[in-house]
């Protein structure tokens, strides 16, 4: 049996003397689209830094986080950038500060290529502006040669995307990637994402506290509540039978709607 | 308020807005980042120069009020932000900051403040013994509580909250909520509630104003506006609310979407046209004013004007 694209078990992380993730366990399957959802503070984010070993210094991890078999938590730092924004990318709640505010955003995704994919400077060009159309940016080859203020919002969250997608990753972990954009772009870039990751087969980690925004996306929710995971239950049957009263709680105050 | 105008520099900000908000009512602007909700917000509490119009408050124009006059007034229109870490000193005791206002207005002296200000803490949910302590020492939850009652306090009649939840947990949105509904149960109060989130809008507001590209583009009652959108507009906000249900919403990002644009609106055309998916000639070339198109219901859209 080939080892899932991510296993996580016994994670624990500190912050210094805070507890943030205690002692947690799941895999995510090749493919598999998985939701984090808690409240501030409950410790998805840290999951997911600790993924990414992207953590600050103080902290202490213990536990075994396995990408496709291979322990992150052992990996030389350069093996690490080699799977960062390679086969694990990430996309954030602020593309602003994601970005290079001084570089054309086409350079910005060309370097992703180069290093990742090894394509020379030209056939990366012609590849970053690829996957800008891809992503849905209208005129590609002439906003490549833009700079990140030149975007709206919604518009720099899909370059963002672009850049993530351009070490053709695995898996795609996104942090809260809607919160900062008005309801109408936020739901053309949750359709989006969903619409890539069905295109490419790729493993998505959305972590939100909006249940109600990733119901359509997702095959499994993960419910963290103080550092530990209170609920692992299949998208379907945790929104129509919730076990755990805080997940109820949570449901309750997204289920409100808008009709009558 | 009537035909209010706020300009920035070149950019009008609101252009020809008529609002009224009867006593008691619950009226709730929504609308996208830059539709001006919340200029049109502070524009009603005389806290935004208004360029043309004029803001009126139980039949006085503020903006020609005397400024010790327009002080005693600003005692009936409080206003709440979305984030009270930046609007509270965090220099300040709470037991200081909620007492400010009655002292400044005369309603007490720092000595007596302090009864009213326990009373208060007590009546948002905290303890008079959090007097004491700095806004830092706070959760989200209660820096939100304390400034429900530093708005509350010196007794206003109208408060205009501006996305009040938006910085809040889901669990502790609707604890924020109740509060609110029953301080104004108890205090006859009138609210405007700046939001942009629909189901709380539909729960909470007796009216809706639904602006865009600083005009009102339609206003109803939120079960009537929300089931049947008379504006393009409405309809895609509406469209937008997500559905905390697995099958809907997988269904829903399967179905076929128009393409989004980024392109500027000119200058006299609806801002939406340049998404609609019932845009005309003429609705770039200009926008309609609003309309009655049934009781209690307005839009300003050319779908609802009479055929050329």
């Amino acid at each position: 049996m080939t080892a899932p694209l991510l296993d996580v078990s016994g994670l624990t992380i500190r912050f210094g003397a805070t507890l943030a993730v205690d002692d947690i366990s799941f895999t995510l399957g090749e493919g598999e689209a998985i939701g984090i959802v808690g409240e501030s503070g409950s410790g998805k984010s840290a999951t997911i830094l600790a993924a990414l070993r992207l953590h600050p210094a103080s902290t202490t991890i213990t536990g075994m986080l396995a990408f496709r078999g291979q322990d992150i938590t052992q990996l030389s730092p350069d093996a690490l950038r080699d799977l960062r924004g390679g086969q694990i990318a990430m996309i954030f709640q602020d593309p602003l500060t994601a970005f290079n505010p001084l570089m054309r955003i086409g350079k910005q995704i060309a370097e992703v290529l180069t290093r990742h994919r090894g394509l020379s400077r030209q056939a990366a060009d012609a590849e970053a502006i690829r996957l800008l159309a891809q992503v849905g940016i209208t005129e590609p080859a002439r906003r490549a040669r833009q700079y990140p203020h030149e975007f709206s919002g919604g518009m720099r969250q899909r370059v963002m995307i672009a850049q993530a997608l351009a070490g053709d990753p695995a898996l795609l972990i996104a942090d809260e990637p809607t919160t900062a954009l008005d309801p109408t772009v936020q739901a053309e870039i949750v359709r989006l994402i969903a619409s890539l990751r069905r295109a490419r087969g790729m493993g998505l980690i959305w972590v939100t506290h909006d249940l109600a925004l990733m119901a359509g996306i997702v095959d499994r929710v993960l419910v963290m509540k103080s550092g530990r995971i209170v609920e692992d239950a299949a998208v379907d049957d945790l929104y129509r039978a919730p076990r755990h009263p805080y997940t109820r709680t949570l449901l309750a105050a997204v289920s409100r709607g808008i009709g009558p | 308020m009537k035909d209010i105008f706020v300009r920035y520099g070149q950019r009008a900000a609101l252009a020809g807005i008529d609002f009224a908000v009867g006593a008691g009512e619950t009226v709730a602007v929504i609308g996208e980042s830059g539709c001006g909700k919340s200029t049109l917000g502070r524009a009603l509490l005389g806290l935004q120069p208004v360029a043309a119009g004029r803001v009126m408050f139980k039949g006085e124009d503020l903006a020609t009020l005397p400024a010790a006059t327009l002080r005693h007034r600003r005692r009936l229109m409080q206003m709440m932000f979305q984030d009270p870490q930046a609007s509270l000193n965090p220099r300040m005791r709470i037991g200081e900051t909620l007492a400010e206002p009655l002292v400044v207005h005369h309603l007490a002296t720092w000595r007596t403040a302090r009864t009213m200000v326990a009373e208060m803490l007590n009546r948002v949910g905290l303890s008079p013994a959090h007097a004491g302590r700095y806004p830092h020492e706070f959760s989200g939850g209660q820096r939100q509580r304390i400034a429900i009652a530093r708005a509350m306090i010196a007794g206003p009649e109208l408060v205009v909250a501006d996305e009040p939840l938006s910085a809040l947990d889901v669990t502790l949105q609707g604890q924020i909520l109740d509060l609110l509904a029953s301080l104004q149960q108890e205090r006859a109060l009138t609210y405007v509630f700046i939001s942009h989130d629909l189901p709380v809008v539909r729960h909470l507001a007796g009216r809706v104003s639904v602006m865009l590209g600083g005009r009102i583009v339609e206003q109803g009652a939120p079960a009537e506006l929300f089931a049947k959108p008379a504006h393009p507009y409405t309809a895609a906000l509406c469209d937008a609310v997500p559905i905390a249900d697995p099958r809907i919403a997988r269904a829903k990002l399967l179905e076929k979407q128009p393409e989004s644009h980024e392109g500027q609106p000119a200058p006299d055309a609806c801002p939406f046209s340049v998404r609609c998916p019932h845009a005309r000639p003429i609705c770039i070339e200009a926008m309609p004013g609003l309309r009655s198109i049934a009781a209690g219901r307005q839009a300003a859209c050319w779908l609802h004007e009479e055929p050329a």
